[in-house]
């Protein structure tokens, strides 16, 4: 496969959309595209999009699945707003994604799919490629399963086979376009089919036939380049957030010498956190799929208290069933990790659809008074860092702790500098082994002046059998007790040892010191909000950008940072949530701005609200 | 189960906390507490070793009056909580107190879920057929027709039969017993104790306030004989005052039957044995008991060995182990660069 002889052009930056039917591969296809574009060393961001349904019916609207990668020689903070080239395999996938596109982008249609039926199936009267509505576009017709089959004729594989090998056939394509190394791809389909060396062969000819295509076919006179960014040196990988989050919580169990205990149901978008963990048994975690989210919260706590690191992963609706287990284990001051991967609700909402709607219920869901500590990743690589913070703050303060995900940190991607684990904090915890109190007594509740954590007396230590519960218990001894001034102390104590958590102070990104508008976020809007505010910087409009990973406690500092500036913007997937925190506690003004679409925020709706707001206040 | 040890010298008396028992005077689970704490010691494991976990009802209270390890949850839960500790923990022994409301009907789905597992759990179940702390609603193993403050005009559904029940959830050791016959009650969680795997024991329990004398039938001497079924293994299930009564199984009939021994038309009585495999033998001996407990079999039904979910999830914890390479963090570094990678100079 050498390269051809064609003109090559230099760009800074791509975003490409792969689009096709549930069942065209996709997802694969996107995920292969950016591992090549990562191996290349361009930085990289990754938006996958599907239904919930596994197959909705073929050719269909609602049976669209896309992914898109943005790609580019600086570093990059989004998935990108708008493809700059989309690829169609059928009229579904056309119709679903047009309006996305900015005029003059790049549209490669399987014309092989572009049938009477399957035109009709998505209210096209007419072909969209003959009838001219597509003439503000560069479209570049392909008949993608046609040519595959054809270049698969000599090996011996069933039409069926063949067919489903288009989507090799447009990653052939679009790797020659955008000169993408692709050794990693052969390797992977090499690993994928380990026990069908014809289907390895068929897929490699057909992603070489795309190749050859790019390079012989005049439709496709230009090939581009994005050199590799300028990135801190090290080792990278290309991450999702569930995949980051559950090698967070391996190392957790690494850095803390504890095994780890996780109890899950599958819900969407948190279970591939349980598959992945699953895997890594040899390092002395146990994952139970338990028979619902009640259950795979109480085996973990079960297990923590057992001395164990337990955790939980689940999305919204699992979170409210566990809420009277999470009031528990505040009431047992045990180590819990609780891990919500947001999605749109109320109910079942949108599965595959992300908000960050959940912030009430994480801070307040529960009966009584019932405070914990909820932190947030901001990205997907995040989400490791955001697990093994979670575990911290969990252990050593005897907490159940919420790390709110979402949907679009879950199973977007980036690169991740890998870090080494000698560099991770220190998490190691110590049981109690000793009576604490006069008489050799032993005092469950008796707290730890510096953190208010009580001991963590694991069942097997002889002489500190103790009984713990629910009942509220009277300070030092964890006896029952039903005394009022004792219940308003515990109360308070409760409260006082989640303020008491040290968290980082927030930091302010504000170049040139002079702006008077303060962007204020939180999870996963810091992409697009960063990218919004470096896109008004270059433009001259000085813009204050803070981003809060712990939702509670709050960062000390964060009062006097907002006192600073003369307007606070939260912009939110919900329906202002922490507007309505920031505002309660701390007086301030603050603006929200909110989107539940579903969708992340792009950076140019952020861009285009806070221009007006830092022009015109 | 932690294995005993030989050394100790423990009495009743080292089992009971610093609590003030708070039951009603006259409560069952008195009598129930003073078996299980004089059985203890008989086990050999230390205190350390065993821990209590209950839900929430009258007899979830259990835990604290235990000087052991425990832990009073929340409603319905203490199967699954059990679980995650005895999964993570296999070196101790757990025990689960639970009643009627909160096994059968609020916590219904853990427990089925807890038995079919087979996880290392001893899951006594208090059975008042009556809800008490919440001052005296019917329960799920209320008679059809209860009349309580819920079901002024008499409750409508149908009552679980707790055995059955646990016996189609898979449960590999099943047994009932009387809070009131000691000697009974303590050599059924002696049997329970012995049993790898779940053991589930439903233990008819007098609640004196909201359904006292619920079980007077079975209990009082005078009627007690004719109508109490001991089961004992290898031996024929025969009962009576003058042991007039024979459970047998009909040719051609899917059940057990009672009949008049007197009246046995070549027929025996059925040999008791608890390690029948099928478990349609058991199910059919708790099929003799209902809401009337005209015949009401006591004792281990069913008692059979298969894998203990906990040690299946030890064994594949220990396979993983034979992949350790290095030291933990050595393998976290491998496992983080185990994907395609790229490095910036």
């Amino acid at each position: 496969m050498a390269a051809g002889a064609k003109r090559v052009e230099q760009l800074d930056r791509v975003v490409i959309r792969f689009a096709g039917d549930s069942g065209d591969g996709m997802q694969l296809t996107g995920d292969r595209f950016t591992s090549e574009t990562a191996q290349l060393g361009n930085d990289i961001s990754t938006l996958p999009n599907f239904p919930a349904e596994i197959r909705a019916p073929a050719g269909t609207l609602p049976g669209v699945s896309s992914f898109q990668v943005h790609f580019a020689d600086y570093d990059i903070l989004t998935p990108g707003d708008s493809p700059n080239v989309l690829v169609a395999m059928n009229p579904a996938a056309l119709k679903a994604n047009l309006s996305d596109l900015p005029a003059g982008a790049d549209i490669i249609v399987n014309t092989d799919e572009f049938t009477k039926r399957n035109l009709a199936k998505v209210g096209y009267a007419a072909s969209p490629l003959d009838d001219g509505s597509l003439d503000g576009y560069a479209v570049h017709p392909v008949a993608l399963t046609s040519m595959t089959v054809g270049a698969l004729s000599d090996l011996g594989v069933s039409k069926k086979d063949a067919e489903r090998a288009k989507n090799m056939f447009a990653l052939g394509l679009l790797s020659w376009m955008y000169s993408r190394p692709f050794e990693s791809t052969l390797r992977f389909l090499e690993r994928k089919f380990a026990k069908r060396p014809d289907l390895v062969a068929a897929n490699k000819a057909a992603f070489q036939a795309g190749w050859n295509f790019g390079e012989t076919t005049e439709d496709f006179a230009i090939r581009y380049e994005v050199k590799p960014a300028k990135m801190r040196p090290g080792t990278y990988r290309n991450i999702t957030g569930n995949q980051a989050l559950a090698l967070g919580l391996v190392a957790a169990g690494v850095r803390s010498k504890l095994p780890v205990f996780l109890g899950a149901y599958p819900i969407t978008p948190a279970s591939d956190i349980l598959h992945e963990l699953s895997k890594h048994k040899k390092f002395g975690i146990t994952t139970m799929q338990a028979e619902d989210e009640i259950a795979a919260i109480g085996a973990a706590l079960g297990a923590s208290y057992g001395g164990a690191l337990g955790v939980t992963t689940t999305s919204g609706p699992g979170v409210a069933l566990k809420g009277e287990t999470i009031s528990l284990a505040i009431a047992l001051e045990l180590p819990l990790v609780i891990v919500d991967v947001q999605r749109a609700g109320p109910s079942t909402g949108l599965p595959t659809k992300t908000e960050q709607a959940d912030l009430n219920m994480a801070l307040y869901g529960r009966h009584g008074e019932a405070p914990l500590a909820v932190i947030a990743p901001k990205s997907p690589s995040d989400c490791f860092h955001a697990a093994i913070e979670a575990a911290r703050i969990a252990l050593t303060y005897r907490t159940p702790v919420i790390l709110l995900s979402d949907n679009y940190v879950a199973n977007g991607s980036e690169p991740w500098l890998l870090p080494s684990p000698d560099d991770l904090p220190d998490l190691t915890v110590e049981y109690a082994t000793e009576p604490n109190g006069e008489d050799g007594r032993f005092l469950p509740y008796l707290r730890d002046p510096s953190t208010l954590a009580r001991p963590w007396a694991i069942p097997g230590t002889p002489g500190l059998e103790h009984r713990i519960g629910g009942l509220e218990k009277a300070d030092k001894t964890g006896d029952i007790s039903y005394d009022p001034a004792n219940h308003e102390f515990m109360v308070r104590t409760r409260a006082a040892r989640i303020e008491a958590i040290e968290v980082p102070d927030i930091e302010v990104e504000d170049d040139d010191e002079n702006a008077r508008v303060l962007v204020l976020g939180w999870g996963s809007t810091y992409g697009p909000i960063g990218a919004a505010c470096r896109a008004l910087r270059q433009r001259g409009l000085p813009i204050a950008q803070a981003h809060l990973r712990h939702m509670a406690p709050l960062p000390a500092n964060l009062g006097e940072v907002l006192k600073a500036y003369d307007k606070v913007i939260i912009p939110e997937m919900n329906l202002g949530q922490l507007a309505h925190v920031i505002r309660a506690k701390y007086l301030v003004d603050a603006v929200p701005f909110n989107q539940i679409s579903g969708l992340p925020f792009t950076a140019a709706t952020l861009e285009s609200m806070l221009e007006d707001v830092v022009k015109n206040g | 189960m932690a294995s005993p040890t030989v050394e100790l010298k423990l009495t009743a008396k080292d089992f009971k906390s610093d609590q003030e028992v708070r039951w009603c005077p006259g409560c069952g689970d008195y009598s129930i507490l003073a078996a299980m704490q004089r059985f203890m010691p008989e086990l050999g494991i230390p205190r350390e070793k065993t821990v209590f976990i209950s839900g929430i009802g009258c007899s979830s209270r259990f835990p604290y009056y235990m000087n052991t390890y425990g832990m009073h949850s929340i409603h319905g839960r203490a199967p699954a909580i059990a679980t995650g500790l005895s999964a993570s923990r296999p070196d101790l022994s757990v025990w689960v107190v639970t009643g009627d409301g909160d096994a059968l009907s609020i916590g219904g789905n853990h427990l089925i879920h807890a038995l079919r597992r087979n996880v290392n759990l001893k899951i006594l179940l208090f059975n008042n057929r009556i809800y008490g702390l919440t001052k005296g609603q019917y329960s799920p193993t209320s008679e059809l027709g209860k009349i309580t403050k819920s079901t002024p005009a008499g409750s409508a559904d149908s009552p679980f039969n707790p055995l059955s029940l646990a016996l189609g959830a898979e449960a590999s050791f099943v047994a009932r017993t009387i809070d009131s016959d000691a000697k009974h009650l303590q050599s059924v969680l002696r049997a329970a104790a012995e049993h790898e795997g779940s053991a589930f024991v439903e233990i008819y329990q007098n609640c004196n306030i909201f359904n006292d004398g619920a079980f007077e039938l079975i209990k009082d001497s005078s009627t007690r004989d004719d109508h109490l079924i001991r089961l004992e293994q290898g031996k024929p299930i025969t009962f009576g005052s003058e042991q007039q009564f024979s459970v047998v199984h009909p040719a051609g009939a899917f059940g057990l039957s009672v009949r008049e021994s007197a009246a046995l038309d070549g027929e025996s009585p059925v040999t008791h044995d608890a390690t029948v495999d099928d478990p349609a033998y058991a199910f059919a001996l708790s099929r003799l008991s209902g809401s009337d407990l005209n015949t009401t079999p006591i004792g281990v039904f069913r008692n059979v060995i298969r894998p203990t979910y906990d040690q299946l999830v030890q064994k594949q914890l220990e396979d993983a182990k034979a992949q350790v390479t290095g030291t933990p963090d050595e393998m976290l570094d491998d496992l983080l660069n185990a994907a395609d990678t790229w490095t910036i100079v």
